[in-house]
């Protein structure tokens, strides 16, 4: 993927680039156009820091009006535009083109209204997604999707990518809890889907929206549902001899009827590289340690804590901890969630990898990660949202030493076709982008991504809004809507019939 | 005049490319239990997916449950019953009130009009529960979205783009859903007396808390008679259900009562006495009385749908009850006149949302938009996904336009 092709720079948009910066600053007057090299630097790459690219030119307006005249200009002119929200996408979804606009909507960054009877929250796309909660919290209230980059990513990239966290196993992930959006297509057309109401008539755009990388239009207003924040959380903190029987404890868990608030898993490596950097009391001689939150009224909560309690025991855990207090449970996930940074000490780099998997299949998944670990002669540690089944697996390397990325990365795609081989996905919810693109075909053939690239005809016929990402290939779409069949070619079917 | 009963996707596919080159269009049945919603169809043939039947994949342990699309919802929801699993967002079943046969209706009809029940308030429609879908198009090509795993962003969600086409875009030949753990244990608080406003905050204190109300109905005057064969008697009713385990549950109903132990005469219903309300409210049987009387489904705000049913009720005649908190309003139009423009005009000035004509005798189904009319570029894009996946317009042709 270090050989990442990227669709080749339009000569005509890179001779105008002065003509055309300058329209982008009558379009967006004051501070909000950006063409300095060193002051572009900052935005040549988002989360996946491997790859990095300096725009065309960073463009940052403040109102839909300039979005929207600003798409426009481009589509008119054939000019290409990257949408970015805070730039913390891990598979390259915010990554710049030589000759794009960098359209950056970071200053997108007010709440519109707070609406706590309908329990609803409307924001500019640039609002952190943490910013929600904050907002709502003096009425003890919070938004739930909360992926572990709360504090920097913003809603409009989390509606882009369709993001989870820990709490998507019983709350939803950002599909299931956004109402409404307000967007910009590439032909500067302003449109409206959802709102304030559930399930809006006609075709689900808004679903369709959710997670379309960037690919589609700007989103330039969410809204939101917000939730009563639980009476109370308490976790178990239970470690296990092999992951099968983790695995199965999970299992379970799910089998009781019990949707737990969270419930993480780590592996060996993860555990002992969490412990020596925070020290949160983990057992460092386990295969897999759980992590399991339940959430409610203290009643709910104590009744759920004894039945998992007993499913630990009953599947032969060596330890099981129950937090006694708001501190204890704080330490149980202290580890976890500092799982990233604690690989980045024992590890001068590593590459996160994000594929679903069927639960079941953890076991074997974890086994053929270890003969791949061997093959590569890298090594991995493993932090897996279990209730859903999406692992992260984070692949250790050295960019420093020469071919270490690329085998690191070869590996990562290795992981990948093992999670679709038995059942699941490329990405869970950091998204395709650039760094799964390729691999696309390792789970749909032409026809589906035909399908896909349909949708985006629909929306953006010249492909200008984000290219590169998600479509191993684009394909024109006037050739992708010819139709080849006529009157008389097809046998009239022979199929029961009345 | 001819009928398809395809056995297998491939037949539907060969059928379909069949229509194509003909440019000959099908309508496209599950049951046909939800035949008399949208515009009337005028094709000469039909495409009847009742015989491409089965489950093809249960793991309860994995929540997840795949079948063929013309599987009968009541064999799928037996099946998942009968291991303590539910479909979570509650299909409802038109039936009752189009004066069909209730518990028709197939998985692939669930999807393709995204139905939902009571419980859509907290567990989300069937569009929040498609996990993976295989489908023919409109060009007559096969193809397939998504998986099996709830945690997936690979590619588009085209589950939710087919999500409520109502046959439009594609038929589904395969779905695969999540399925859910059902509720140990369920119990109705039920507020006496109430009039719509009062319904309403109500209604919103109880959401407002950390009860975890899964359902939120408000039966006016009357209307309460009409559900569970009459027993909750003719007052007023507004219905707060909670789901879970015992203990929780007695502990969050208590708290509601708490909360709103000034607001009116309360009342605990348990059970099997409660899902008969539900059932009833989810099947909107307070109109199922067998008459043309015009029925409106309304989406809008919650705190808004009372306020609009009042200014509406200066200039008509209507009878109307709540549910999704308010937010789900079910219109039934006593002199027989849709009402469409002096509704649709209302609905605008009270937040917005969407009015679908759900019961009509056809001359109005013909001659009224059915579903809410789009703004412009909004429909123009809605028209360009069409002419993508449907460009001969083979499939249900007219029945959103
Ligand atoms: C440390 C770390 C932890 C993370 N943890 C999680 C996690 O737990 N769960 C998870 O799901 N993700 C996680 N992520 C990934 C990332 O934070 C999410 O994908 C996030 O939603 C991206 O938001 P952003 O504002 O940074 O978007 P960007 O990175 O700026 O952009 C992401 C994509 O969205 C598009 N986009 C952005 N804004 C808009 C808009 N307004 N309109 C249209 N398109 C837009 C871009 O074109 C791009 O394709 C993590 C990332 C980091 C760095
Ligand atoms: C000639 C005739 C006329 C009838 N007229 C009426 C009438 O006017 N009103 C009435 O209430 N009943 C009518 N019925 C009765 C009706 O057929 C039955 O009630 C019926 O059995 C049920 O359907 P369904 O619920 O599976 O979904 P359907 O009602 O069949 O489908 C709902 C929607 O989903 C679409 N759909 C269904 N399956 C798929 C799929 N696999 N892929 C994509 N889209 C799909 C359909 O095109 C439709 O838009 C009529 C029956 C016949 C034979």
């Amino acid at each position: 993927m270090s050989g990442l092709a990227m669709p080749k720079p339009d000569d005509a948009t890179m001779r105008r680039r002065d003509e055309i910066v300058a329209d982008m600053r009558i379009i967006v007057p004051g501070e909000g156009v950006v063409d300095a090299a060193n002051a572009m630097r900052a935005f040549e790459s988002d989360g996946l820091t491997a790859y990095r690219q300096l725009p065309l030119v960073v463009v940052l307006p403040e109102t839909v009006a300039q979005v929207s005249r600003l798409l426009k200009y481009c589509n008119d002119r054939n000019i290409r535009v990257v949408p970015r929200g805070s730039g913390t996408s891990l598979s390259g979804g915010a990554l710049p083109l030589e000759d794009a606009v960098l359209l950056v909507m970071s200053r997108f960054n007010r709440i519109l209204a707070i609406d706590f009877p309908n329990r609803i929250v409307v924001a500019q796309p640039g609002v952190t997604n943490l910013g929600i909660t904050t907002a709502v919290e003096q009425e003890g209230c919070y938004y739930a999707p909360d992926p572990s980059s709360q504090i920097a990513c913003s809603i409009g990239g989390n509606v882009a990518e369709n993001s989870g966290g820990v709490h998507c196993l019983k709350y939803g992930l950002t599909a299931n809890n956004v109402l409404g959006i307000e967007m910009v297509l590439m032909n500067g057309e302003v449109v409206r889907l959802g709102g304030s109401h559930l399930d809006a008539e006609g075709y689900d755009l808004l679903g369709v929206m959710t997670g379309s990388e960037g690919l589609l239009g700007v989103v330039t207003e969410v809204t939101v549902r917000i939730l009563k924040k639980p009476e109370t959380a308490r976790a178990l903190l239970i470690g296990f001899p092999t992951s099968e029987q983790g695995g199965q404890c999970v299992a379970d868990i799910i089998g009781a009827g019990i949707i737990p608030g969270g419930m993480e898993m780590m592996d060996r490596p993860a555990i002992h590289a969490a412990e020596d950097f925070v020290h949160a009391g983990y057992p460092l001689d386990v295969e897999a340690l759980l992590i399991v939150e339940l959430d409610g009224p203290g009643v709910e909560v104590d009744h759920l804590i004894t039945a998992v309690e007993a499913i630990a025991i009953s599947n032969g855990s060596t330890t099981c901890r129950i937090s006694q207090s708001e501190q204890e449970r704080l330490s149980f996930w202290a580890g976890r969630k500092a799982a990233f940074p604690a690989v980045g000490r024992i590890s001068p780099d590593y590459y996160c990898m994000d594929g679903t998997i069927p639960r079941k299949e953890l076991p074997r998944v974890l086994a053929g990660m270890r003969e791949l670990s061997e093959k590569y002669g890298l090594g991995v540690a493993n932090v897996f949202h279990a209730g859903d089944g999406n692992l992260h697996p984070l692949i250790l390397y050295d960019a420093n030493v020469p071919g270490e990325l690329d085998k690191a990365e070869s590996f990562g795609a290795d992981i990948l076709r093992l999670c679709v081989k038995v059942g699941g996905v490329l990405t869970g919810e950091h998204g395709v982008g650039v760094e799964k693109r390729d691999l696309m075909p390792e789970m749909f053939n032409q026809v589906d991504l035909d399908q896909q690239m349909r949708v985006k005809c629909a929306f953006d016929p010249n492909h200008l809004l984000n290219p590169g990402k998600v479509f191993p290939q684009l394909r024109r779409c006037a050739e992708l809507g010819r139709m080849h069949v006529h009157r008389g070619q097809v046998a009239f079917p022979d199929i029961p019939r009345f | 005049m001819t009928t398809f009963t395809p056995k297998t996707s491939g037949e539907v596919l060969s059928t379909i490319a069949w229509a194509v080159a003909e440019g000959t269009p099908l309508e496209i049945i599950g049951h046909g239990s939800k035949r008399g919603i949208g515009r009337p169809l005028q094709t000469e043939h039909t495409l009847d997916l009742s015989k491409l039947t089965g489950v093809t994949l249960y793991e309860p342990a994995e929540l997840v449950l795949s079948a063929k699309a013309g599987t009968p919802l009541a064999e799928i929801e037996k099946l998942l019953a009968d291991n303590g699993q539910q479909l979570a967002f509650e299909p409802m079943d038109y039936g009752p009130l189009l004066a069909g046969e209730p518990g028709k209706g197939t998985i692939g009809g669930v999807l393709a009009a995204n139905l939902s029940g009571p419980r859509r308030l907290k567990a989300g429609g069937a569009r929040d529960h498609i996990l993976g879908i295989n489908v023919v198009s409109g060009r007559g090509e096969a193809f397939k979205s998504g998986g099996r795993v709830v945690k997936n962003v690979t590619g588009y969600d085209m589950s939710k783009l087919m999500a409520n086409s109502w046959g439009t875009l594609a038929v589904f030949t395969d779905v695969t859903f999540k399925v859910l753990p059902a509720a140990e244990t369920e119990v109705t608080l039920a507020v006496r007396g109430l009039l719509d406003d009062a319904a309403a905050s109500a209604m919103a204190l109880a959401l407002g808390s950390s009860a975890e109300v899964s359902s939120a109905a408000h039966l006016p005057e009357r209307i309460a008679a009409r559900v569970a064969g009459g027993a909750l008697g003719s007052d007023a009713a507004t219905l707060l259900r909670v789901e879970g385990f015992g203990p929780s549950v007695a502990y969050r109903i208590a708290a509601l009562k708490m909360l709103l132990g000034k607001a009116g005469p309360l009342e605990e219903i348990a059970g099997e006495a409660s899902r008969l309300i539900w059932r009833d409210v989810r099947d909107i049987r307070p109109f199922a009385d067998s008459s043309e009387k015009p029925v409106w489904r309304v989406s809008m705000t919650p705190s808004q749908g009372h306020q609009m049913v009042l200014t509406l009720r200066m200039q008509a005649a209507v009878s109307a009850f709540y549910d999704w908190q308010g937010g789900l309003v079910w219109l039934r139009m006593e002199e027989g006149d849709p009402e469409a423009a002096l509704l649709r005009g209302l609905l605008r000035k009270h937040g917005g949302g969407h009015a679908t004509l759900v019961r009509a005798v056809p001359a109005h189904r013909a001659a009224l938009p059915v579903f809410e009319p789009q703004p412009p570029a909004l429909a123009a894009l809605s028209q360009r996904l069409k002419q993508e996946f449907d460009p001969k317009n083979i499939l249900n042709p007219g029945r959103m336009a």
